[in-house]
This record gives C-alpha cells, structure tokens and sequence, in this order.
C-alpha cells in the first residue's frame, strides 16, 4: 500500500517545527512503528536525517511510544499503543498526519519526541508506599478482596505514556495522577499515607502546568490501558477529605 | 590474568547465606553517607538495587538510557514471579524451587547461589505485597498461585498479564522515594558507553546524553552493572529495541570475566515472524501452556492444505493431530521446560509440518481448556452443563479472565481471534541465562564492580525456568546485593570521595569519544539496522537452537566478515553532539559483533549439549540433549584478548546437595 505522510519535524525543543511530507510504500502485516522504520531506512538511504520517534518494547506495555496520529494519540485504534497498530487498518492512498504530543508540562524536545519527566516529578511527590527493603509482613497477613484487587490493578496497569495528557483539551494530567492515587488508595497497604499522597501529587501535578480537569472524557477515550475516569472521581473524594476530613492532617 | 575465586561461604547448603549475613563485615550509617554506588540500569534489579542501597544510606546515582526509569523490559514479563511459600500446600519449600532451578538449568549452575536464591524468594513476595504490588487474589483474600513450565508444583504470583510491569512500578516507586528523599541522584536518558578503572578498581563510568550528546563521566566507591540480557545479538528477539550489551561488554573490554555467552533461552510461545521489516518478535506467556495444547497435523496433506487456506486448523480431525509434547513427555506434557518445548516445535517445523506460509510456527489450541472451565462453570452454576453453545460461552469466560490481555495482543498483531482458532506461535530468543561472571558477593572478576539480575550468569545454568527471570532481579536487587556490597564497601570506609579529575577517567573519555567519531566517520552506504539484521541472522542459524560444529566455524568466518564490512560501510547520520539514535545503535551493534564472536567461541568449544545449548554432535539415539558430566561441570569464564583468541577459565561446579541425573522429562 501507498501511503503519505505529513510528519512533524523540529530539529530541538527551541526551534519552531514545520510539517514534512514522504511517502512511504508499506504492507498490511506491519506495525505502524515498523512502517515509520521503512521510510528511516528510505531517508537514510538518501543521507537525509531520519524522524526521531521514542519507543522500546514494541509490545504495548513500556510506555515509551507517543506520537499523535491523524489527531488522535496513538492512532485510530481504541484499546491500543502505537507500536501495537498495525497497518492493516489504513487503506492504500491514505494521508496520515503524525505529530508529537502536544502540552506545556511535554516540550517536545525533537520531532515527535517529548518530554514526560514532569509524570516522573509526581510520581516522586507521593506516589509510593513508604515501605523499606525487609520491612514487610507475610503477604497473606494482608488479606485483599479480589474485586478491591481488581480495581487496583486496573488503576495500576497505566502505562505512563502521557495520551491521556495529550488528548485533553486542557492538557491535563488529571487520569494519570488519579490512577496511581487510587491504585494505592483502594488497598489497605496505601491506606496510612492516602491523605498526603494525594495532597501532594495533585499539588506537584498543578506545578507542573497541567491544565485543569473539564469532564471532556477524552483521557478515558485516548488511553490504550482503558483507565477509567471513575479514578478521577475517586481521586476528588481523596482530596477533598483529605483537605477538609476531621481528622488531624 | 584473571582468577576466579567463587567465595561461597563454608558450611552446609542452609547455613550458607544465614552465616555470611551474620559474619559478613557491616558498614556504619555514619560511614555509608560518605560511599557512592553508581547502579547502571533501573530494570528490576537496579531499580530494587538502587533504592534499597539508598534507604540504607549509601549515596545511590542511577542511571538509565531510558526517558524514565519506569521503562525498562522487565515491564515486559507476563506470566509471574516464583516463590517458595508453599501457601498451596503442595510440597514446596526452599529445597524444592532450589532443585527444581539446578535441575532446570541442566545441572550448571552453582548450588550455593541457587539456593540463596530460593532462600530469599518468600521475602520477594512480602515485599512487593506491602509495595501495594496488586496480585492475584483467592476468593478468601489470600494470594493466588499458578503452575509454570518445568515445575510440579503451583509456585508462580500474578498480577493478570503483566506482573512484571507490576513488580517494576512497585521498584520504580520504591526508587522514586528515595529520589525524593535526596538519597538517589536519577540520571534519565544517560547510557553508559565505559568503565573507569582506577588503580584496579571500578570507580566510574563514562556516559554519553542521549539528548544533547554529551560525554560525561561519574565517579563513585563502586559500580552496579544492572543493564539486562543481550539477546538482542539476534536482532529479532522477544526484548525490548533498546536493550543492548554494551555496558556489560564494555566491563568485559576492561577485564570482567563473560561467563557461558553461548547459554541463550530461545522460548517456545512467540508469535511466528510475518515479514522482513520485521523488528522484534513477541512473546506469548509461558502460562498459557498451561491451559494451551500444541499440536501440528500428523498428515502432511493436512499441512499443505492449511498453508493454501483450503483448511483451516479446526477442520482438523482429534484423530489427526499430534499433540508431540504430550505425546513424547507424557509426565510433563505441554509443561516441560522452554529449551525442550522450544526444540520439539523446531523439529517438527524442520519435519516440514510446520503451519503457517513460511513453515515455522506450531499450534497453541485452547479448545479443550475452554471446554473444561465451561462445563465446570455450568455445573457449579446448576446450569445445563451439556449444552454446547453455553458450556463454551462460559468457558470462554474463564479462559478470558486468565489470559485475556494475552489474547488481546496476540489478536492485535495477527488478526487472528484465538478463542476461535488456535494461536500460532514458534519459538524465539528471550533470555540470556550467561553474562558477567560474578562470585558469592556478585562481584565481578574487576574489584568493585557488581553485576545484577539477567547481566550477570548466575543462577539459571543453561536453561531458566519460567516465572524465575523476576525472581532473580529482585532478589539480587533488594535482598542480596545490599548485603554483599559491603564485602568491599566496609574495606573503603576510609577512602575520600572519588572525583573524576584523575587522568584515568579523561582518558576513557577520550576513547569513547574517538570510538563513536570513528562510526561516524565510516560515512559508507549501509544503514546500522542492515547490519544488525544480517549479524542476528548468522547468529540465530549457527548458534541459535541447535550448534554443531561446522555450522559454528562458518557462522564465525561470516561474522567476521561482515564485521569487516561494517566497519568500512555503515552509514551512520547525523552529529555526535545531538540526539542521535543511529549513532547509539551504532555503538551497540559494534559491541554485539564482539559479544556475538564470544558466544560462537563458547559454543564451539562446549561439546556437550546442557539446557538452551544443543550440540548435534551430543545427542542420545532418541535426539533428547546429552551432557557430559564428566568433561563440562564448570562455569566457562572467558577473558577477552582483543584480536587474539580469548582465554578460558574454568570455574568447577561441585555439587555436593544434589545429584547429577538425565534431566528427563517423560
């Protein structure tokens, strides 16, 4: 299949960046990572300066892949990263638009790679369980229910890729912040510290220039993990009992 | 000249590491704020490593290439973590996971590590618990098991598909903590390209910023290598892009030991290759085997007529198929190890009965398991259990609930709906069970640099079981390296902080700096990734599941050839001082020409078959691996020479716990 490109290229985080058009030739069975492989290999081969894009493990799970593809992030596919589309859901002829993430709290730093360090800042402020190496008691002194294990591991299983970010209109980062504050509020081991956890995530996360939450449901509708905005709700009732709850904080 | 001196602490199997703890020689709090570690990698053993050395007050920096340190592959790792709780009641215990783990490896692994191993796996689980890990649950609450390859017992905590990204996250917090505190410096988007010896000791490294293209070195009291397998020397692999060899081989340069290069884990249950843009191959969980059949058509009419698309695989009669796992290991079946899974399916493949268009790829048919869990489902629901349609709608269910994300990717990359037709799947390399030799204290051959999780050699022999990859990340990580360190840490308690202004740090900067000027230079016609396929093709066809040794010797003329060739036309683009990720494959790919001769060297010259390591020359009359006890009991330790042969030493393996038997699994 024949295939053109309109990609965004800015050579580093000062430079203003231009759309660039290619065209590439790409087969049903490949990834759409694989397919931007081909056209590096293309640009190569011509001595030009093939496109920067992050990714790692091709498998849906490390995070690292981004991009937004014909407005939507990590493409047309719900449920799905962009290493994991494949190209057989685009058509011969197609004109696809591939841009970086885009958010105040994500300069892009060259072509569609970003910088997500901010998510790692607010990991930092709170977003643990303050437990050291041969602290812990026996695993099964802590008894969890399987759907209160489940609700935590469906917070837990966000992949830290920023889509949510990048499909909010306010560029807000309200899902991810969220699943982490439920994912250790849910379970009794997250318990002791919920009450600070929350209040300094959400309290990094507005230093960090996320925008504010406008109940778009985009995140929900972009994210390829299918973190639910029920983890927002939950984070607001977190912080705000956190913040006028009787209780001495 | 290396020596090896594997420093097991005396005494019997149990009382090993209980003795070294309480004997080994402590560093006092006062003291451990004056020592800087520098952890390399932040997988699960360098993020479980560095957090843990930093909450007991060492001052920690980490590094990785990644943008975060939530990225590593470890991420990757599906089906589960092993641990001797026996909270089933089935018989385990410590003894058990250890000789299921010295069994497992074919009988190369060094017991007194492997035992400790064990030892500390029960802790693992409380830890990551008390992290707020989400496992697995019971309907009372407790912690559920699952059975894995190689094993008859249920051993194996989950967290769905994705227990190793759980157990990462649950690292990565435990590191971003200590970041917070001020205890970890955290060096994102940093790779290592050297080691810096300082009066024989590993005092730093060189780094290179993945953004601006900075060279930089850092110095500290020592070093912690915990940068992951290399079995991305075959290009397509189960792991991640990014993951290379060169930090380990860069130690190997300056003089660390390379233990078993040629002990490589090719697993069974991979989705099968669909084409030559094809850049990394993906697992399908070793867990599924367990609910999973693998079969080919006994009929070669039956294969030809699937490869054509005339039949498909479920117009295939029972009487018709060969289930050969269950059928040539009838105690073990579908759930023998991944080098025994992994050979069979190529033997039938190599029998021409292979179903897919290229001929290589095998059955995992979930038919049966469906079935099963439905009519359960049904009758313990009082429903009509001999209803068909509902039987398999609630079977389906169930085999949903265990393997759903699984069924998800799989669906995603094929197109194809396992829950209607059997997945295909072939082997593919995974793991590396060799690297780094590194004694008791995980130390490496170079005083002061450790080596942790898959990087180094140490636990799995020549063969690792599933659900024990995590295992062993962690338990070097969090519960034995921050003891062992101090082997050397308590002996430095007077030495100042180390700086990088000695000319020993300038000058390996400089040879960094000339190494990568010089890859730019080449300005040839060939892309690095023309390169990196070419050599993973000669390596997967000499030394990949099955060796013999003129296929070796040819793999190395070729290797050698094209590393010639590399050298004088790869094309890399762009500036040293940017971000440039050709350069830095680049790099890599010149480190995998080196590491990839070693593992030919080393196969060459083991003429035994043991675990992943298949010689042709060294088979039994019914093609089953044979070792040789008598010749090969040792650990392989090879001393690099630069551009003459490299130098073997040998590490004798004595067993004195268990005794050595045909790893037979019928």
């Amino acid at each position: 299949m024949n295939l053109k490109l309109k990609i965004w290229r800015q050579p580093n985080k000062e430079a203003k960046g231009k759309f660039e058009v290619y065209e590439v030739e790409a087969t049903p069975e490949m990834s759409f990572l694989e397919m931007l492989d081909v056209l590096n290999d293309q640009i190569i081969e011509e001595k030009g300066n093939p496109i920067a894009f992050e990714h790692d493990c091709r498998e849906g799970i490390c995070g690292t892949c981004s991009m937004v593809i014909n407005g939507q992030p990590h493409g047309p596919m719900g449920l799905t990263t962009t290493c994991q589309l494949h190209m057989r859901h685009f058509k011969d002829g197609d004109t696809i638009v591939i841009e970086p993430f885009r958010a105040t709290a994500f300069p892009v730093l060259k072509d569609l790679v970003v910088d997500r360090d901010s998510f790692d800042r607010i990991i930092q402020s709170g977003g643990f369980v303050s437990v050291g190496t041969g602290q812990a008691p026996d695993g099964n002194s802590i008894l969890i229910e399987q759907e209160v294990a489940k609700d935590a591991f469906d917070a837990a299983s966000c992949i830290g890729c920023g889509a949510c970010v990048a499909a909010c209109p306010n560029a807000s980062a309200m899902l991810f912040v969220s699943a982490k504050v439920a994912h250790l509020a849910y379970l009794p081991q997250g318990q002791v510290e919920a009450s600070k956890r929350v209040k300094r995530m959400v309290h990094q996360m507005d230093r960090e220039g996320f925008g504010n939450c406008s109940n778009t449901y985009a995140c929900e509708a972009e994210c390829p993990k299918g973190i639910s905005v029920e983890n927002i709700a939950k984070m607001n009732r977190e912080y705000f009992s956190s913040v006028i709850g009787s209780q001495k904080k | 000249m290396i020596k090896l001196d594997a420093k097991i602490p005396e005494g019997s199997l149990a009382e090993k590491w209980k003795k070294y703890k309480s004997s080994i020689d402590l560093v006092a709090p006062n003291n451990k704020r004056k020592l800087e570690v520098i952890v390399v990698g932040t997988g699960l053993a360098g993020a479980s490593a560095a957090a843990s050395l930093a909450e007991l007050g060492y001052k920690v920096k980490a590094f990785t290439f990644h943008d975060s340190p939530r990225r590593a592959h470890s991420i990757a790792a599906q089906g589960g973590i092993n641990a001797a709780k026996n909270y089933q009641n089935d018989g385990d215990s410590v003894y058990r996971l250890f000789y299921d783990t010295i069994k497992g490896g074919d009988y190369r692994s060094r017991e007194a590590n492997v035992y400790r191993l064990a030892e500390v796996s029960a802790n693992i689980i409380d830890q990551c618990v008390a992290q707020g890990v989400p496992f697995a649950r019971e309907y009372g609450g407790t912690l559920d098991n699952r059975s894995f390859g190689g094993v008859q017992v249920s051993r194996t905590f989950y967290a769905r598909g994705q227990t190793g990204q759980q157990l990462l996250i649950g690292a990565y917090q435990a590191l971003s903590r200590q970041v917070s505190l001020g205890n970890v410096e955290m060096y994102n988007r940093h790779e290592m390209l050297d080691l810096v010896m300082v009066e024989n000791k590993a005092r730093g490294i060189v780094t290179r910023n993945l953004l601006t293209g900075e060279l930089k070195s850092h110095a500290a009291h020592c070093v912690v290598l915990a940068t992951g397998g290399y079995g991305n020397v075959y290009y397509l692999s189960t792991n991640a892009m990014n993951c290379n060899v060169s930090a380990a081989w860069r130690a190997a340069r300056r003089g660390a030991a390379m233990a078993n290069p040629c002990f490589c884990q090719i697993h069974p249950t991979c989705i099968p290759v669909s084409g030559t843009y094809q850049s990394k191959l993906t697992l399908m969980s070793e867990s599924l085997r367990n609910d999973g059949r693998v079969w080919v058509p006994k009929k070669m009419e039956d294969v030809e007529a699937i490869r054509e698309g005339s039949k498909k695989p479920t117009d295939i009669p029972e009487d018709d198929r060969d289930y050969y796992l269950e059928r040539k290991y009838p105690a073990f079946g579908n759930l023998v190890p991944r080098d025994v899974a992994s050979r069979a399916a190529k033997d039938v493949c190599d029998e021409g009965r292979g179903v897919n268009k290229t001929g290589l790829a095998v059955y995992l048919d979930f038919e049966d398991a469906i079935h099963r869990y439905g009519k359960a489902e049904a009758y313990s629901a009082g429903k009509d259990s001999e209803d068909g349609e509902l039987v398999r709608k609630l079977g389906t269910k169930v085999v949903e609930a265990k393997y759903g994300n699984l069924f998800e990717i799989y669906e995603k990359i094929t197109g194809d709906n396992p829950y209607v037709t059997p997945m295909r799947i072939y082997p593919a390399i995974h793991y590396t069970m060799g690297g780094l030799w590194v004694d008791y204290n995980l130390e490496t051959t170079l005083p002061g640099l450790f080596c942790i999780g898959e990087a180094n050699f140490s636990d799995h022999g020549a063969n690792r079981l599933g659900a024990s990859a995590l295992m062993q990340g962690l338990a070097d990580g969090y519960f034995v390296l921050p003891y062992t360190i101090g082997s050397f840490l308590s002996k430095e308690i007077k030495t100042p902080a180390i700086t990088d202004d000695s000319s020993e740090f300038k000058r390996v900067i400089e040879e960094v700096k000339t190494r990568l000027e010089n890859l730019l230079a080449v300005k040839g016609d060939r892309s690095v990734d023309s390169f990196h396929r070419e050599l993973g093709l000669i390596i997967w066809d000499y030394c990949g599941m099955s060796r013999n040794e003129e296929g070796l010797k040819k793999g190395r003329k070729l290797l050698k050839e094209l590393k010639k060739e590399f050298y004088s036309n790869v094309f890399v683009p762009g500036e040293m001082n940017e971000y440039n990720p050709e350069l830095e494959k680049a790099s890599r790919v010149a480190d995998f020409f080196e590491l990839g001769e070693l593992m030919i060297v080393d196969a060459l010259h083991r003429e035994e078959s043991c675990g992943g390591h298949f010689r042709e020359e060294s088979q039994t009359e019914d093609n089953e691996a044979k070792r040789d006890d008598e010749n090969y009991t040792y650990v392989a330790a090879w001393e690099w020479k630069g551009e003459e042969e490299p130098l073997l030493h040998k590490e004798p393996l004595e067993f004195e716990n268990v005794e050595l038997k045909t790893r037979s699994y019928k």
